[in-house]
């Protein structure tokens, strides 16, 4: 994109896609007996949704939009927790791959888009890379860091969010084309 | 509704939010390299003095903490059989301080004197399009919209609850979405239309074509 600063159409969807973001966050958690009470939330659907509606760049900037609101304090993230603090919590990596998995989704959307396959294999494609694969590149480091423990640890620790995470994706997939055909109703004053 | 700041009068409270954000850099810098589960557990003995001193909203901030606490039984698990008790003590007292220590400067700080606090080292990012107004006027944005969506979700599932014996499905969700992002484009008109930050040629947000 060419210049630099956001319309501000796109400046206020940027900040809806991150209060709906945030609004996952109140999705009641599903506890997975399994993963030692670690929930499941619905937040990273949220992330995957930014990149497939609204592209890269926007979409990278409504997830660290959501991200700096709540190291400003509010607490968003799942479970009611924000501040400063999360940056010490192990799972701090996640919260910046979620930055880099927003706009990796939305690159691999608009970059497949060219290949014209079906709408719906290229949204699962994209937010499987950029809200799962993209996600854990960050998460895991950042995991063995803040815990101390090798890197291997930290991959089979996080193998148990895997499945969600791709029902979640399947999610994104079903829920963005199904959005993006009424795209013209959304927004009807387009010139 | 949607705060992390507890109201009060402490020194805490008092000092400008700029001094607390050093602190806790400087802080941090000084007990991340700690080893010694004694030194940590000290310094999260001083820490829970602090909260305690808030008294009940205090504790109660301590507990928002609850969902961390099965991921540090996870990490002290997996250190004590990689490495020794010692270590994976360590490694649990030091992430608790950290966040404890970090949560403070949270709660004593309002939302707004945060931001306040974080424009003047924003400044330089200006060049790359980051306009520390604009970037207010997004969180403003994200704190507001985030009852209005919830509220709006809640209208739509009685709506559909009250009509149907099924449970709300992607109809729902589809009409939810077209229903936000039509308010989200209403905002923003109402906002061009009030002089806020005029683009220097107006463009219309492409849509991804996917």
């Amino acid at each position: 994109m060419d210049n630099r600063t956001f319309e501000t159409r796109t400046l206020v969807r940027i900040a809806l896609i991150a209060a709906l973001i945030a609004a996952l966050g109140f999705v009641p958690p599903i506890y997975l007996p399994l993963a030692a009470g670690v929930p499941i939330t619905a937040q990273s659907l949220g992330v995957m949704l930014a990149g497939l509606l609204l592209g890269a760049r926007a979409g990278a900037a409504a997830v660290g939009l959501f991200v700096f609101v709540v190291l400003l304090g509010a607490p968003l993230l799942s479970g009611g927790r924000g501040g400063l603090g999360v940056l010490a919590t192990p799972t701090a990596g996640f919260l910046i791959g979620y930055v880099a998995g927003g706009y990796v989704t939305g690159l691999v959307a608009e970059r497949l888009a060219a290949r014209n396959l079906p709408a719906l294999a290229t949204a699962l494609i994209a937010a499987i890379t950029g809200g799962i694969l993209t996600v854990y590149a960050f998460g895991i480091p950042g995991l063995a860091m803040m815990a101390h423990i090798s890197l291997a640890k930290a991959f089979i620790g996080t193998t148990v969010f895997v499945p969600g995470d791709l029902i979640k994706a399947v999610g994104a997939a079903v829920l963005a084309t199904t959005v993006l055909r009424n795209w013209s109703i959304a927004a009807p004053h387009r010139p | 509704m949607i705060a992390g700041y507890l109201s009060g009068r402490s020194l805490l409270h008092r000092l400008p939010a700029g001094v607390k954000l050093i602190a806790l850099a400087v802080l941090s810098v000084l007990i991340v390299p700690l080893d010694s589960p004694v030194l940590l557990a000290m310094a999260l003995a001083a820490v829970l003095i602090v909260y305690s001193s808030f008294g009940r909203p205090g504790l109660r901030r301590l507990a928002q903490w609850r969902s961390l606490a099965p991921l540090l039984v996870v990490i002290f698990a997996l250190q004590v059989w990689a490495a020794s008790v010692e270590v994976a003590l360590a490694s649990v007292l030091r992430i608790a301080v950290m966040v404890l220590l970090a949560d403070l400067v949270t709660h004593s700080t309002r939302l707004q004197d945060m931001m306040d606090a974080l424009a003047l080292p924003m400044r330089p990012l200006k060049r790359f399009g980051l306009d520390p107004e604009r970037i207010a006027l997004a969180v403003a944005l994200v704190l507001r919209f985030v009852p209005v969506l919830l509220d709006t979700w809640r209208g739509r599932e009685e709506a559909w609850r009250a009509r149907s014996p099924r449970r709300p499905g992607l109809p729902l969700i589809g009409a939810f979405f077209s229903g936000a992002l039509a308010m989200s484009d209403q905002v923003a008109e109402a906002l061009d239309a009030r002089g806020f930050g005029a683009p220097r040629r107006p463009r219309t947000p492409r849509k991804p074509r996917i």
